[in-house]
C-alpha cells in the first residue's frame, strides 16, 4: 500500500513539473495558458494529498481558474502577432536558466535537512496549544486571523494597491452586452449555487477547511458570471458604493485593531472572549473586498485603450 | 463485495477519462473533440463518483457527489456549445 502511494505522489510530482516546464516552452501563449491553468489544477491535487484542504481550494479557486481567466482575457487583448514568440538559445537565457538550477538544488537541500533534523520548535505544537484561546477551531483560520493577522491585513492592502493600479489605467470596460442563451441559462443556475457555496465557505472556515479567502474568490466568480451575462455589478453599484466595497477589507481590520487597542493598548490583540466574532467581521468585511477587488481586475480596459477593442 | 463492484465502477471510469484524453488528442476537428470530453465529463465522472460513494457509504457523501457531478456535467455542456458556437462563427 504504502509503495503504491509513493508512486503516485512521483507521479504527481513529476507531471507537475512536466507542466510547468512545458507551460514556459510552449510556442505560443494560446497554449501555453491552458497548460498553466493544468498546473494550477494539479497543483491543487498535490495540496489536498498534502492534506492541506485550504490551500488546495484556495489555489484551485484562485490560482487556476481566476488567474487563468484572467491570463485568457488579457490574450484576447495581444494583437495575433504576440500569440506566437520564438524561443531562442542566448547567453542570458542559459545565463538565467542555470542560476534557477542552483537555486533549486539549494532550495530542495535546505527543506531536506530541515524536514530530517527533528530538533527544534515545531510551529504546530505551538499553534494547537494555543487554539482554544484564538476564537476558532481550524488552525489555519487561527493562524491568519488571529495570530499574524498583521500578515493578513498586510495581504488586504496589497490587493487594494493592486486594484487601484488597476484602476488607474481607465474607468472599468463593459461586459459584453448580449448573452449567448445558453450561457444566460447556466448562469440561472450556477449564480445562486455560487453565492450559497461562497457563504458557506465563509462561514465553515471557523472549523472546516475555508475562509475568506476561498469565499471571496467563489463569490468573485458569480460576478464575473454575471458580468458576462450583461449585468455588469462592478459598474452597476455606483461610484460611493464602488469605494466601500473595495476599501472594506482593509478599513475594517484597521478600525477592529484599533478598537481593541481600547482594551489591551496593543494593535489587533484580541480580547479572548470576544476572539471569535471579531474575526467573524473581518472575515466578512474581508470576502467583500476580495469579490469586488477580483471581478474589478477582469473589468480592467483593453490595451489600447476602449476604442481599440 | 461492495469493494469489488466499487473498485470496477472506478476502472470503468478511468477507462472513459482515458477514450476522453484519446479522444482530444487524437480525433481531426474541433467538434469531434469536444464530443470526446463531454464524454469525459458525463459517464466517466459519474462512475467514478458512483464508485467513491459505494466506499464511503453516507448518503450526505452521495449527494455531494450528486450535486458536484450535475455541476460539472452542465457546466460542461455549456462550455462544449460556447465552443463550438465561437468556432462555427470563426469559421464562417
Amino acid at each position: 500500500m504504502s509503495a503504491a502511494v509513493t508512486l503516485v505522489d512521483l507521479v504527481l510530482s513529476a507531471v507537475l513539473i512536466v507542466l510547468a516546464c512545458s507551460a514556459l516552452a510552449v510556442r505560443s501563449l494560446r497554449q501555453g495558458i491552458p497548460l498553466f491553468i493544468s498546473f494550477g489544477l494539479l497543483l491543487a491535487l498535490i495540496w489536498a494529498r498534502l492534506a492541506a484542504p485550504d490551500l488546495a481550494i484556495a489555489e484551485a479557486a484562485i490560482g487556476a481558474g481566476l488567474t487563468g481567466g484572467l491570463l485568457m482575457v488579457s490574450l484576447r487583448e495581444l494583437p495575433t502577432a504576440a500569440n506566437a514568440f520564438a524561443v531562442r538559445f542566448s547567453a542570458g537565457r542559459v545565463l538565467v536558466d542555470l542560476l534557477t538550477l542552483i537555486l533549486m538544488v539549494v532550495f530542495t537541500y535546505a527543506f531536506w535537512s530541515g524536514l530530517e533534523s527533528n530538533d527544534g520548535g515545531r510551529l504546530v505544537n505551538d499553534v494547537s496549544a494555543r487554539l482554544p484561546e484564538s476564537g476558532v477551531s481550524n488552525p489555519v483560520t487561527a493562524v491568519l486571523l488571529n495570530f499574524r493577522a498583521y500578515d493578513t491585513l498586510l495581504e488586504l492592502a496589497v490587493l487594494l494597491a493592486a486594484v487601484l493600479g488597476i484602476r488607474s489605467v481607465g474607468a472599468p470596460f463593459p461586459g459584453p452586452g448580449t448573452a449567448n442563451v445558453m450561457l444566460s441559462g447556466l448562469s440561472n443556475w450556477i449564480v445562486p449555487v455560487l453565492i450559497v457555496t461562497g457563504g458557506y465557505v465563509l462561514w465553515a472556515g471557523a472549523d472546516t477547511p475555508g475562509g475568506a479567502f476561498q469565499a471571496g474568490a467563489i463569490l468573485a466568480a458569480a460576478l464575473i458570471m454575471l458580468r458576462l451575462n450583461g449585468h455588469d455589478v462592478v459598474q452597476g453599484i455606483g461610484l460611493r458604493a464602488e469605494r466601500v466595497s473595495l476599501s472594506c477589507g482593509v478599513m475594517g481590520f484597521l478600525l477592529v485593531g484599533g478598537a481593541v487597542m481600547l482594551n489591551d493598548s496593543v494593535f489587533l490583540r484580541y480580547p479572548t472572549e470576544w476572539a471569535g466574532s471579531l474575526i467573524l467581521v473581518i472575515e466578512v468585511l474581508a470576502t467583500m473586498a476580495i469579490t469586488f477587488s477580483l471581478a474589478n481586475a477582469f473589468a480592467a480596459p483593453p490595451a489600447g485603450g476602449p476604442a481599440s477593442v | 463485495m461492495i469493494e469489488v463492484i466499487a473498485g470496477f465502477l472506478i476502472l470503468t471510469g478511468a477507462g472513459f477519462f482515458i477514450a476522453g484524453s484519446i479522444g482530444l488528442l487524437r480525433l481531426p476537428d474541433l467538434c469531434c473533440r469536444l464530443h470526446a470530453l463531454t464524454k469525459v465529463d458525463n459517464l466517466g465522472l459519474g462512475l467514478t463518483l458512483i464508485g467513491i460513494t459505494l466506499l464511503e457509504g453516507s448518503v450526505v457523501f452521495g449527494l455531494k457527489a450528486l450535486l458536484t457531478w450535475l455541476l460539472v456535467m452542465v457546466s460542461g455542456a455549456a462550455s462544449a456549445h460556447l465552443i463550438a458556437n465561437f468556432d462555427s462563427r470563426q469559421t464562417e
